[in-house]
């Protein structure tokens, strides 16, 4: 089991926290976006092997959603940032 | 199979048991790639190699190479606890693992191979009245679809899974249950190896340790792909990578529909047989059966966070044994013996893609979830007839990858884009 830091409560086993999905996957605007956006946005994703930004939200803590940059082979993550900062660089 | 002087058989086993068991002979060759062949296939697992298989068998198209970057069937083929069955709801699934099952039924005399298709029957359980009703639906519409479905009540699983704990006072109680009789379990391995071994006999070359690190488009058409052992010219190319879907297709900067997670497996110590079928709880997220040398074989879940790591995590594995001996109080003194975990591709409707893709020459064949192993003779049949028609067969065309925008998502379970739920 890994561990990550919320951004709040420290840090907790992974247990205590779910996925959400890829962090950089922006809703379009319903009124302008094409058939094809639409459906792009809904369900494709980039799905990376390595460093990939993703939201957790820690369940059954804080409750809180945040943004963590994780390895999808090694589980190292990078950082844990708010909601509201920005994951610089992006995934690679 | 085609030839007939390396056929298994009563009388090789006689003939080899008097020479000491030393004459046996290798099962497919290990040749060098050659410059170009007509159809290219990435992955070496079931579904890869059957492919190439029913590409001479069906097609008569034989110049054909599978590119494994490791061992063959040392991804999700050999990693998987073997379930086969054919209890889905929805029209397109129903049909396609349907086929697919009629195939398992002849597999082994097909292969001249003993995959050990075993229709032990594949029960699934019900802990409320809700679920017994879906059950019941699901079961209605597999008979409607002249599939095999019997609804077996309290007393019925009490008497024939006696080891279950069927008492009104555990955790999850048993309403009943939906039985497959023709469904159950086969020999992972043997079945890529039997595939593998009839692909070989049509002279069709299996090529292990050979990465592919890109493939070659010209005009938006396929010409070729660069492999760890150098560059190699086709017209068609057919993917079936499983878990890494999405890294084949990011070489043609193909966008995929699928999120890869890891599914783990394990199992106990090896004991005499006391569970003859094949049992799940989708509420309880088990499914558990006995395997013929003895051991139980139990999955679970998901580890549930996109992940390549191809092991598991702990959690995952603690809540699947919390399930198992619950369910089966007996079972909590057995040890375990092995875990392991492989890499899967969950898509957005947790439903196969098989089809062509945007660019010429290129098909595609992944997305298999967890439940692509029964899938395995199907998937190759109907993929193989795609590639070599250059349109879908019938039993595939509601598996492309143009369902997703169009709104035509094959959703067994009702829960949306969420490739982690399905
Ligand atoms: C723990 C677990 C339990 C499961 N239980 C069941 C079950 O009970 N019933 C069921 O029906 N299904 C089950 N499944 C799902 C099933 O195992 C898979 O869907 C199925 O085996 C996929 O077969 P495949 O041939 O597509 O993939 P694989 O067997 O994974 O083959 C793909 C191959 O492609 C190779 N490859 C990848 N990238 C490259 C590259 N760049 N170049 C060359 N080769 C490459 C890989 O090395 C791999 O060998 C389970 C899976 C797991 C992990
Ligand atoms: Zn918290």
């Amino acid at each position: 089991m890994f561990v990550i830091k919320c951004p709040w409560c420290g840090q907790r086993g992974q247990k205590e926290f779910t996925y959400i999905g890829d962090s950089n996957v922006k809703r379009p605007d319903p009124n302008l976006a094409s058939d094809k956006e639409w459906s792009d946005y809904i369900f494709l994703r980039k799905n990376p092997k390595g460093w990939h930004d993703e939201l957790w939200q820690h369940t059954t803590g804080c409750r809180v959603i945040f943004k963590v940059q994780r390895n999808t082979v090694t589980h190292e993550i990078r950082l844990t940032l708010p909601l509201s900062n920005k994951i610089s660089g992006a995934e690679k | 199979m085609k030839s007939i002087k390396g056929r298994y058989s009563i009388f090789s086993l006689l003939r080899n048991a008097i020479n000491y068991h030393e004459g046996w002979k290798e099962s497919w060759r290990c040749p060098e790639p050659k410059s170009e062949y007509d159809v290219i296939i990435i992955g070496g697992g079931g579904h890869g190699l059957g492919t190439a298989y029913y590409l001479a068998k069906e097609h008569g198209i034989t110049n054909v190479a599978v590119l494994e970057k490791g061992w063959i069937g040392g991804g999700n083929t050999g990693r998987n606890t073997t379930i086969v069955r054919s209890n889905y709801l929805l029209d397109g699934n129903s049909q396609f693992y349907e086929l697919s099952m009629k195939l398992w039924e002849d597999l082994s005399r097909d292969l001249n191979y003993n995959v050990m298709f075993s229709q032990r029957g594949v029960l699934n359980l019900a802990h409320s009245d809700p679920q017994v009703d879906a059950l019941q639906r699901r079961g209605n519409a597999m008979r409607l679809n002249g599939i095999d479905a019997e609804f077996w009540d309290t007393e019925k699983i009490r008497r024939r899974i006696p080891l279950l704990d069927t008492s009104d006072k555990t955790r999850y109680p048993i309403f009943g249950g939906l039985m497959q009789p023709r469904a159950g379990t086969a020999r992972h391995d043997a079945v890529a190896w039997g595939f593998a071994r009839a692909a070989d006999s049509y002279g069709i070359d299996i090529i292990q340790n050979c990465e592919v690190i890109g493939i070659n488009v010209n005009q938006n058409k396929v010409f070729g792909l660069e492999t760890t052992q150098g560059s190699i010219r086709t017209k068609k190319i057919g993917v079936a990578v499983a878990g890494h879907t999405t890294q084949l297709m990011d070489m043609v900067n193909l966008r995929m529909p699928i999120e890869s997670h890891i599914l783990q497996a394990m199992v106990s110590e090896p004991i005499k047989p006391c569970l003859h079928s094949v049992v799940t709880s989708g509420a309880t997220h088990l499914y558990i059966s006995q395997s013929d040398k003895g051991e139980l074989v139990i999955g679970g879940d998901l580890d549930f966070y996109n992940s390549f790591a191809q092991r598991g995590n702990f959690p995952a594995i603690e809540h699947v044994v919390q399930s198992a001996v619950t369910m089966f109080p007996a079972f909590g003194r057995l040890r375990l013996l092995r875990t392991w975990g492989g890499v899967m591709d969950m898509t957005m409707d947790g439903s196969p893609i098989i089809c062509k893709t945007p660019i010429d020459g290129l098909y595609l064949n992944g997305g298999w979830c967890y439940g692509g192993f029964k899938a395995t003779p199907g998937s190759a049949f109907v993929f193989a007839h795609t590639i070599a028609q250059d349109k879908p067969h019938p039993q595939n065309e509601c598996f492309g990858l143009d369902r997703f925008e169009k709104g035509y998502t094959l959703d067994e379970k009702g829960v949306g884009p969420t490739p982690k739920a399905h």
